[in-house]
């Protein structure tokens, strides 16, 4: 390599690193400088009236799982705290599989339209995404509370005597949850399933598979990247929700999101906060990179 | 239907939409197709050829009609309940599975043991030739490698009858060649019944044993391929395969006369009146002079076309014909434009139409 090449090189190593400064200071701005100072914050201990005393401590973390007994001052496991992580982690299974179970069919429905018509099909699905999510959320509230549209009707219609009670359960959380993120499953589905090619269908069923078969055979492995992405796209904000839970769950049915907003708001303990949040971060990564694993593991496998 | 029938549709309407607008693909067709034979399906887009084949393969339900498989209905049967296997002219493999895979996949379908699927996979490798390459993903293959993916899939549960739909259309010709004789080949070593759906006519002619030539969903000819280019029965026949020339005669029941007074033999069972006669343009002689008992012509175009000279000729009815004759190295037997020439056809040559 001549002199000339080297110095070419270094210029264009140099132009590299000239052109990606303005994406490395919104890096730096948004995304590491905020999360830098929720490390530090949770290795702080909490100040009187809420913000952090600057003294190492490791309570923050400690409180996560671990509660000091006021008596003796030693530590026990904090069995609301394991509820809390226990009912979030649940909740958000639960509402992926539920958006999965009903966000197939619809993806399949919209996907094996006419192309005019689909195009409508997928507009009226993102039609909830105009209003804000808190009135989605109370409108929710509405269909279920013990007065609501949904009991008022079983009512009338002598299905039950009592009202059900669902809202401000687990159970009120979950319908929630599964109504506010199902586009979030179906957008991705859609586009895996619209890349399907149909004949393989009749390629199952003449090589005599049932419909069964052709479905967990063909379907599935085929659209499994859709199904990842929209696995992904529903349970990581459902572990974080906040708005959710709050409104449908009534305080008491809390999830992280919402501990985590105690810790900042009445509980004055911004370190335990911002501990709560990074184990968010950790179970989320966690999470993602089985999901990549597992995505990863079935492409290569053919080679 | 006798014993050596593997297929037959009987009266088989298939009619799209409803009502006033319905169009029917297929018109009342009837056919039977023997075993082990390689029946095509010859005809135009658009003829019916392809719904006749999904009716077969059982994709779509007949509209009327009775569908057979060796002597039993399965009209109605769904398609993983009949021994029948399609090769996809878009070959439809399975992307995520590999090529032994694509090709176990019916084998497991049908519960058989795991060493029986793993046998007939390596026989059918072996047999489309591609053992080497038994663990790719099918999209690291070639077009043709594709194909012979496919004609594997198909024939590993060893269906009683394998339908092809227009599996060579995707490739090129050298590849097209290759793989006619190859299906050929596939055929009389598996003694499989192939019934193979094509719309052009040089592949149907080369491979077939019989074929069935189609037109606006109705069965038009049914024959050998000899039988099918010698013998068109009709005009739409006649002119779909292989080049032509039609001219008006009048018949006495024995003898045809062509305007211009020339006259040849009738084929046995000519009715009498006006007919229309078709002869090949490889059955027209010429002479350089019209002689007594010729009829003559005058030479309107020549087309060099390697192995042949091709004329485009006026009688003196107006009627245009064309003629081929084998070139000679020289050229110096060629004939000119503006000649004036003598036309004979080969006797027996020619062929007076249905309509």
């Amino acid at each position: 390599m001549s002199v000339a090449e080297k110095a070419q090189e270094a210029q264009s190593v140099r132009n590299g690193w000239l052109l990606s400064t303005p994406a490395l200071i919104i890096l730096t701005l948004f995304a590491v400088g905020p999360l830098m100072i929720v490390v530090v914050y949770s290795f702080l201990a909490p100040g009187q009236y809420g913000n952090v005393e600057w003294k190492l401590s490791l309570d923050g973390w400690r409180g996560i799982l671990w509660t000091k007994d006021i008596f003796d001052d030693t530590y026990g496991l904090a069995d609301a705290n394991v509820t809390i992580f226990w009912r979030s982690v649940k909740l958000s299974i639960l509402t992926t599989l539920l958006t999965f179970a009903v966000g197939f069919p619809t993806a399949w429905f919209i996907a094996t339209r006419p192309a005019k018509s689909r195009a409508l099909w997928l507009f009226l699905i993102t039609i909830p995404f105009w209003t804000n999510l808190l009135i989605r959320t109370y409108a929710i509230n509405e269909v279920i509370r013990n007065e609501g549209l949904l009991n008022t009707v079983l009512i009338k219609l002598g299905v039950i005597s009592e009202p059900l009670r669902i809202i401000y359960t687990d159970t009120a959380v979950f319908i929630g949850m599964a109504y506010v993120y199902l586009p979030l499953m179906v957008l991705p589905l859609f586009a895996a399933i619209d890349r399907f090619d149909m004949k393989l269908l009749e390629a199952g069923y003449d090589l005599y598979a049932s419909r069964m078969q052709v479905l967990r055979r063909v379907i599935l492995p085929i659209v499994k990247p859709g199904i990842i992405a929209g696995s992904i796209l529903v349970f990581v904000p459902s572990l974080g929700a906040y708005v959710t839970p709050r409104v449908l769950g009534g305080g008491k049915q809390m999830m992280i999101g919402n501990f985590i907003d105690l810790q900042f708001g009445q509980g004055r303990n911004w370190p335990l906060g911002a501990a709560l949040s990074l184990t968010l971060l950790i179970i989320v990564t966690g999470a993602l990179l089985i999901y990549v694993k597992y995505a990863n593991r079935d492409v290569s496998n053919g080679h | 239907m006798t014993k050596d029938t593997a297929v037959e549709a009987r009266n088989a309407v298939k009619a799209f939409g409803q009502g006033d607008t319905a169009v029917r693909a297929l018109d009342d067709v009837s056919i039977e197709i023997r075993k082990g034979e390689f029946f095509t399906l010859l005809g135009p887009s658009g003829c019916g050829k392809t719904t006749l084949l999904r009716l077969i393969a059982g994709f779509e339900m007949p509209t009327s009609g009775t569908i057979l498989l060796d002597g039993q209905d399965i009209t109605y049967l769904p398609p993983n309940k009949r021994p029948v296997n399609t090769v996809f002219q878009s070959y439809a493999l399975f992307p995520h599975l590999t090529v032994a895979q694509n090709i176990g996949f019916g084998l497991e379908m049908q519960g058989r043991p795991r060493a029986e699927v793993k046998a007939t996979v390596d026989r059918m490798l072996a047999l489309v030739k591609l053992e080497a390459l038994a663990s790719r993903k099918t999209s690291q293959l070639s077009g043709g490698q594709q194909q012979r993916v496919a004609l594997a899939r198909a024939l590993a549960p060893s269906p009683k009858v394998l339908l092809l739909d227009e599996p060579l259309s995707a490739l090129d010709l050298k590849l097209r060649r290759e793989m006619q004789g190859e299906l050929k080949r596939l055929q009389t070593e598996t003694g499989i019944t192939f019934i193979f759906v094509t719309h052009d006519q040089e592949e149907a002619l080369t491979m077939s044993d019989r074929i069935g030539v189609m037109s606006a969903g109705k069965l038009q000819q049914v024959g050998t391929p000899r039988e099918i280019y010698t013998r068109p029965l009709n005009r739409f026949v006649a002119s779909f395969i292989g080049e032509t020339n039609f001219m008006p005669a009048t018949s006495n029941g024995s003898t045809l006369t062509l305007a211009g007074g020339y006259k040849m033999p009738a084929p046995p069972a000519t009715k009498s009146g006006a007919v229309t006669v078709t002869v090949r343009p490889e059955q027209v002689k010429l002479t350089h002079t019209p002689e007594p008992g010729s009829l003559p012509a005058t030479v309107r175009g020549v087309v060099y076309m390697g192995t042949d000279m091709n004329y485009q000729l006026h009688l003196a009815d107006g009627t245009e014909i064309e003629a081929c004759v084998v070139s000679d190295v020289t050229g110096e037997a060629a004939l000119q434009a503006g000649q004036t020439v003598g036309v004979t056809f080969t006797p027996g040559a020619a062929q007076v139409l249905e309509d």
